[in-house]
Parts: C-alpha cells; sequence; structure tokens
C-alpha cells in the first residue's frame, strides 16, 4: 500500500459551443472508426443521431408488444369474468357481447402501451443512474444548459490518450480535458 | 410583403418562436429557471388565496364525510346534481393540456413547445380535481376500488357493459399516461435544474428525480422516440376519454341525453374550454415571470383561434341537437329541448348560450385576439359557459323526465357551492406549487425550436450574424 491508488480514466471530454460544432465533429469521430462514445447536448439535435452512426430505437417493439398484451388481458379478462366466473344476463345481451368490452380493451392497450414506452425507455437507456463518471467534470454541467460535449470512452478499442486529444483538437473543440472514472 | 409585413405571420413574418435578437440558448434557460430558484413575492399573492379555498375544499369534505350526501341538493329524479357537473367540468379542462402536447405534437406545431409544459400540468391537475367528485358523489369514498376487477369473497365482477365502468378505466388511464406523458417531458428539465443548483437539497430534490440524466444523444434517441409514441397514444386516448364520460349520458335512455353527436360534442367542449383554462392560467404567468418572449403574442392567438373554432363546434353541436329534437319527431325529445330553453331553468341555458356560442365569436377581430385584457376576460366567459353547459345537461335531463308524477326542481346548497369553489382552491394550489419548483416551460424542447439550434444553421438568416 506504499504506492498511491492510481486514478482510472474514464475517456476524455471535448466541449462545443453550438449544434452545427457538435454535428460535424460527431461526423469527424464516427468517420475516425471509434465505438464507445457519446455525445451530450441540452436538447435533442437533429439527426445528431445519424452523425454518431447509431441504429434506429428498438423501443416501437417493446410498446407494441406491451400494447397487445394490455389489449389481450383486458378482452381475455372480461371474456372470463362475464362467461365463465360470473354469467349473468345483463340488459338481454349474450354474455360475450364484445361490443361493450371494446372501451376497456382500448384503454388498457393505452395504459400498457404507455408503460411499455416510457419505463421501456428508461430501461434502454440504463436509467436511473445517479452516478455517472461525467459529474465529476465541473464544465459538463453546462451540458444542460448551452453546452455540447463529445466523451470518447478509454475503453474503446481505438483509444489513445494522445491520438484520441488530437482528433478531437481536429474537430474544432473549444476545451479538452481527462474525466476520471 | 410591401407595405404591410406581419412580423408576427408565420408565412411572411418572422420564423423565430422565441421573440428577441440575439436570444441564446443560455438566455432560454435563464428566463425560465430564475423565477423557480429567485421567487418572487407576488408568488405568495396567488398561493395564499389558493390554500385558503383549499381550505374550503377540506372543510366541505370533512362535513361531507361525516354527514353523508345529503347534504348536497340532490333529490329523487336528480342524483347526479353538481357532483357530476363538476367532474365533466373538470375533466374537459385536461383535455386542452393533451390536445397541446400530444396532437400538435403529431401535427408539428412547434409553437406548442412554450405552453406545453404548463398546458400538462393543469391537465393533471384538473383530472386530479375531477377524480374527486365520483369518489365522494359514491358516498363511501372508502369503497372507491370496488369498481376495479377485484378477486373478493363474494365472487362478484363489475359489470363490464356499464358506460361507469368504462369511465373508472378511461380517466384513471387518462391521469396515468398524462403524467408519465408530463413527467418524461421533464427529465431533461429537471436535470438542467439541477446542474444550476447551489444548495444540496435542491440538488438532491431535483437530482433524484432527473434519475441522473446526462444529455446523451443514445439516450435522446430512445427518449425522443418515446415521447413521439407517448404523444400518438394520448392522441386516441384523449378523444377516447371524453367520448366515453358523454357514453355515461349517451347510453342511458333519458331524453336529451339518448343522442349520437354526443361525443364529438362533448370533444370539442372540452376542447374549448380547456383552452380557456389554459388562457386563464398563463396570461397571469407569463407576465409575473416575464416569460412574454417566450409565450408570445401569437401563441395567445393561435390558442384564440382553437377556441374560436371549438367554440364555433360546440354552438353547431347545440344548434343540430335541436334541429333533431325537432326532426326526430319523438315527443319526449321535443319537449327536453323545449324544457331547455323556457323550462325551470331557462336562464342556466341561456348564460350557457351566452358565454358558449356568442363569446367566441369575439375572437374574429384580430385586435381581440391579441389583446391580453380582452383575452382574459373572454376566457373567464368560456370558463363559466362550459360549466353552465355540464348543468344543463345533467340537471335539465334529469328534473323532467317522462312521467310528471317525478318531476321535482334541482337547487345546490351551501356545501354544492363550497365544493366546487373549493376545488378550484384544489386546483391553484397545485398549480402554484408547480410554477415555484417545476420549470413552466420546457427549456430544452423550447431550444430545439430556435434556428441556432439547426445543425446547419450558418448564421446568416434574416437576423444576422450572431457572432
Amino acid at each position: 500500500m506504499s504506492k498511491p491508488l492510481k486514478k482510472k480514466t474514464y475517456g476524455l471530454l471535448a466541449e462545443y459551443d453550438s449544434a452545427r460544432a457538435i454535428y460535424h465533429a460527431c461526423e469527424q469521430v464516427r468517420d475516425a472508426g471509434y465505438k464507445v462514445w457519446d455525445s451530450h447536448t441540452p436538447f435533442a439535435v437533429h439527426n445528431l443521431d445519424k452523425a454518431m452512426g447509431l441504429g434506429p430505437s428498438v423501443l416501437p417493439w417493446i410498446v407494441f408488444a406491451m400494447g397487445m398484451t394490455g389489449a389481450s388481458l383486458a378482452m381475455l379478462l372480461q371474456w372470463w369474468t362475464s362467461t365463465i366466473d360470473y354469467p349473468i344476463v345483463i340488459a338481454g345481451k349474450p354474455y360475450f357481447s364484445w361490443q361493450a368490452f371494446v372501451p376497456v380493451t382500448f384503454e388498457l392497450g393505452v395504459l400498457f402501451s404507455a408503460f411499455g414506452a416510457v419505463f421501456g425507455m428508461l430501461g434502454l437507456n440504463r436509467l436511473p443512474m445517479w452516478y455517472h463518471s461525467l459529474f465529476n467534470s465541473e464544465r459538463f454541467l453546462r451540458h444542460t444548459d448551452d453546452k455540447f460535449f463529445i466523451a470518447i470512452e478509454a475503453r474503446d478499442p481505438k483509444y489513445d490518450p494522445q491520438k484520441t486529444r488530437e482528433l478531437l483538437e481536429r474537430t474544432g473543440a473549444l476545451h479538452i480535458e481527462e474525466v476520471e472514472d | 410583403m410591401a407595405q404591410y409585413q406581419d412580423e408576427l405571420d408565420p408565412i411572411t413574418g418572422r420564423k423565430e418562436l422565441v421573440d428577441g435578437a440575439n436570444v441564446t440558448f443560455h438566455d432560454v434557460t435563464e428566463a425560465v429557471a430564475r423565477p423557480i430558484e429567485v421567487p418572487s413575492s407576488r408568488w405568495w399573492i396567488a398561493f395564499i388565496p389558493s390554500v385558503m379555498l383549499l381550505g374550503v375544499y377540506l372543510i366541505s369534505i370533512a362535513y361531507l364525510l361525516y354527514m353523508g350526501t345529503g347534504i348536497w341538493g340532490l333529490n329523487n329524479p336528480v342524483a347526479w346534481g353538481w357532483a357530476i357537473v363538476n367532474f365533466v367540468f373538470w375533466v374537459g379542462i385536461g383535455h386542452a393540456g393533451t390536445l397541446i402536447s400530444a396532437i400538435l405534437f403529431l401535427f408539428r406545431q412547434k409553437w406548442r413547445t412554450s405552453i406545453n409544459r404548463a398546458a400538462e400540468a393543469m391537465t393533471i391537475f384538473a383530472v386530479i380535481c375531477a377524480l374527486q367528485f365520483p369518489t365522494f358523489h359514491t358516498g363511501r369514498p372508502w369503497f372507491i376500488y370496488w369498481p376495479l376487477p377485484l378477486p373478493n369473497q363474494m365472487e362478484m365482477w363489475p359489470n363490464f357493459r356499464s358506460p361507469l365502468l368504462w369511465d373508472v378505466f378511461a380517466v384513471s388511464t387518462y391521469f396515468t399516461v398524462s403524467l408519465l406523458f408530463w413527467y418524461v417531458g421533464l427529465i431533461p428539465d429537471l436535470a438542467t435544474m439541477r446542474d444550476r443548483a447551489k444548495t444540496p437539497i435542491r440538488r438532491f430534490a431535483y437530482g433524484l428525480f432527473a434519475l441522473g440524466w446526462r444529455g446523451s444523444t443514445r439516450h435522446w434517441l430512445n427518449y425522443e422516440k418515446a415521447y413521439m409514441i407517448l404523444a400518438g397514444l394520448s392522441t386516441p386516448l384523449v378523444l377516447s376519454v371524453h367520448t366515453i364520460v358523454s357514453f355515461d349520458f349517451a347510453v342511458s335512455q333519458l331524453p336529451g341525453w339518448h343522442t349520437t353527436i354526443f361525443p364529438p360534442y362533448f370533444v370539442a367542449g372540452a376542447i374549448f374550454s380547456g383552452f380557456a383554462m389554459v388562457l386563464t392560467l398563463l396570461l397571469p404567468l407569463r407576465a409575473w415571470f416575464k416569460l412574454e418572449h417566450i409565450i408570445t403574442i401569437k401563441h395567445l392567438e393561435n390558442m384564440a383561434k382553437i377556441i374560436l373554432l371549438t367554440g364555433t363546434m360546440v354552438g353547431y353541436a347545440y344548434a343540430m341537437e335541436f334541429f333533431i329534437a325537432w326532426y326526430s319527431g319523438n315527443p319526449y325529445e321535443s319537449f327536453a329541448f323545449q324544457n331547455r330553453l323556457f323550462g325551470d331553468y331557462w336562464w342556466a341555458y341561456w348564460i350557457m348560450v351566452s358565454c358558449n356560442v356568442i363569446t367566441p365569436q369575439f375572437f374574429w377581430i384580430k385586435r381581440i385576439r391579441r389583446s391580453v385584457v380582452w383575452l382574459f376576460i373572454l376566457s373567464i366567459f368560456v370558463n363559466i359557459g362550459m360549466w353552465f353547459e355540464r348543468f344543463v345537461i345533467t340537471v335539465t335531463s334529469l328534473h323532467h323526465d317522462f312521467l310528471p308524477s317525478s318531476w321535482d326542481y334541482y337547487s345546490p346548497t351551501v356545501w354544492d357551492v363550497s365544493t366546487l369553489v373549493g376545488s378550484f382552491g384544489l386546483f391553484f394550489t397545485l398549480f402554484c406549487l408547480f410554477v415555484r419548483y417545476l420549470p413552466t416551460v420546457a427549456i430544452g424542447e423550447v431550444k430545439s425550436v430556435m434556428s441556432i439550434a439547426n445543425p446547419h444553421y450558418h448564421g446568416d438568416g434574416a437576423h444576422g450574424e450572431r457572432h
């Protein structure tokens, strides 16, 4: 324990001050072949995901599955309660008068879909995650205000402290810093 | 655009949705976040009366729980009374929030970004108020879980063929989805508040609910998809909710209620009343919080146009009800409508028509659409008119139905009035707390519709260089 603990590096954080600057910077980082990196912006910059080379979100499939589950469960519940478990004639209608069951089926379909959309989104984004290495950077606080950032992680196979920093400098970063893990 | 160029016209004039030259992203953050961090003492002027009204509400409910629903003016033919009137009124108020947040989003109406947050908050608080009334109207609110399909020792299930049960599902789904939609929209702005926080309590509170949001593009990708899906879900949902509320009436056999026009008529009325309430709330808010450059006069004018449109639709529905009552040749139906015009409740009917049909027609005049004072006054009239619409529908059909032997006159008691007035206290208290602690404008969304947010912006637009 005589040697001081060596601090681990999370990666390099580059700062930009406009949507335009980060858009072109992301294109360059993407073209340089990095994989484990991300950009951080105060709002969703239009098409920045394409400039980063990201594929489409899988969220719609989750929502679709959840919505179908909700609607099916609702219809199944109404069918089972009113024909099998507690059959009772109401207003001379058949036991399985499915037309009357449409509103509840629709509502539960929507409810389950909404749960799928919100919790699916949080799950895909690994949120909540209250600690993140990037929060160690004082400058990073402005990512929710008016600054734009690119973070290239040290675990990217192409990461090299010197070369990566040079790449980020070429993209026109205003400030580059190393962030601790 | 030779001599006259309307600077607010979306086609001939400016394209900026935020007023003022060289507004930066940071300016928007400051404009929205400052009033929360450095509260104005004027906030108390709104908050204290609201809390006092809330006290009126709590006393009314406490006495109701002690005595029972007999303290209300309900009688034998009119068993629904003000509780249902208020329920439909409050649910309707909520609908404008969803219209702004979901339907205008799907139509790519970018101007919505400055008003959607407050309107969604209004939706949630209005639905909270609405849910109070059927809950307490049951007389035994501790059994309010009975409509839910829970296995129980009686081995009974709810009647899924009843519109009242559909309503339970519709309104509770509506509340849940609205809350989720609102919260998802808030996450990036809560992160903004967290990153600006100067005190540990604030940093913890905002940070807790911001869930560690860090504006990652990989996150935005899923986030924007979720937001769009929620908008797509909310759109049919909001239409279904007031449709199902109208089924409470339309599926019954009562003259004046049993009509197919009810669902669209209720939805138009809901949006009409909701936009009026949005104006009532936002006009003071934008002045007190100095948000006039973000919630611009153009926004107010657009809302006035929607009020004009939906108000005219409501007026058309009133006329069409009468036409069908006459054209159907059904004597009970005809009587129900004559009774509305000239019967015991003629005064309520004419208040409704003056407020809902005549008032919005003033919005044909551009100067009125752009006058803050006029907008505020007319929005109050619409609020009053739409409450009376629900009163007319509920009470006139119930008090004189088929058999004269079962007719009676209904009048509210002081407790009916105090519960309604008190529910405004609940609503305004919640809204005051919202404007005190949460960003009233969607900061991130407003930034994203500014022209400097465009990745291809070169700073050579109509507004000159920005550097």
